[in-house]
């Protein structure tokens, strides 16, 4: 899996691509607590190259906004039509915000 | 009808979507529908190498898909510990973040993503889940 991170003034973007799955979701998890490590809660996850999410991941980006909040807030940039409709389906595409693109996210700190 | 063995690892979990999505292309099936067969069979999986053999080991994962007249039949058998499925709890949606607990979500995922979800467990024949989507009828253009 590999994560590129890139930090802006206000908050941090984390870019990952392919899928994300039980397999690799420990090491998302990784680097998001590395990011809040730092000191930043403020952070978007960029998921334009992002074609599948399993639950596993969903679990990953609830703990990650948990910590954030309050006081910060884990946003989501371009999520894939497929993903968005099964986090609507269980309720959970209400705890994150999302943009259509990152400038907007990140507009939004 | 196609069937194939997978080893029980994580790291087989996309090889697995890329068999079935093969073959839900193959049934018609469009992108929103593929998506909930992945997602369906990615869950099912992961439950049977978490939970049920409860580590990656050698053991058997296999995956039959059947192309239908009218949709995908995916079924997958598993020699884990049988498990009883109306024993998951409903996972608890539409509440405060601060209240949400992950479990029994993948099997939530299986019933409303997929028209169909059957599951048994016998010695002989081991742990058998049936899974059925169906194609959306389309209009066809004259």
């Amino acid at each position: 899996m590999d994560i590129q991170t890139t930090d802006f003034k206000r908050c941090t973007v984390l870019k990952t691509n392919g899928r994300i799955d039980g397999s690799n979701a420990p090491q998302l998890s990784q680097e998001l607590k590395a990011i809040i490590a730092n000191g930043v809660k403020n952070i978007v996850f960029d998921m334009t190259d992002v074609n599948f999410m399993a639950s596993a991941g969903w679990w990953v980006l609830i703990d990650t906004q948990k910590t954030c909040k309050p006081g910060g807030e884990l946003v989501l940039a371009n999520i894939d039509q497929g993903i968005k409709d099964s986090l609507n389906l269980v309720g959970m595409g209400s705890y994150f915000k999302t943009f259509e693109d990152v400038t907007a996210a990140v507009g939004y700190f | 009808m196609p069937t194939k063995r997978f080893t029980c690892s994580l790291n087989n979990l996309e090889q697995i979507c890329d068999y079935v999505t093969h073959y839900a292309v193959q049934a018609g099936l469009n992108d929103s529908e593929v998506y909930a067969v992945q997602l369906a069979v990615d869950e099912a999986s992961t439950n049977i190498i978490e939970h049920g053999y409860g580590q990656e080991c050698p053991s058997r994962i296999d995956i039959t898909c059947d192309v239908q007249d009218d949709g995908l039949k995916v079924v997958i058998y598993d020699d884990a510990e049988p498990f009883n499925p109306e024993s998951v709890p409903e996972p608890e949606v539409n509440v405060p973040l601060e209240d949400i607990k992950p479990r029994g979500l993948g099997m939530f995922l299986m019933r409303q993503m997929m028209d169909e979800v059957n599951y048994e467990s016998n010695k002989a024949m081991g742990n058998t889940l049936t899974m059925v989507k169906h194609r959306t009828k389309r209009k066809v253009s004259k």
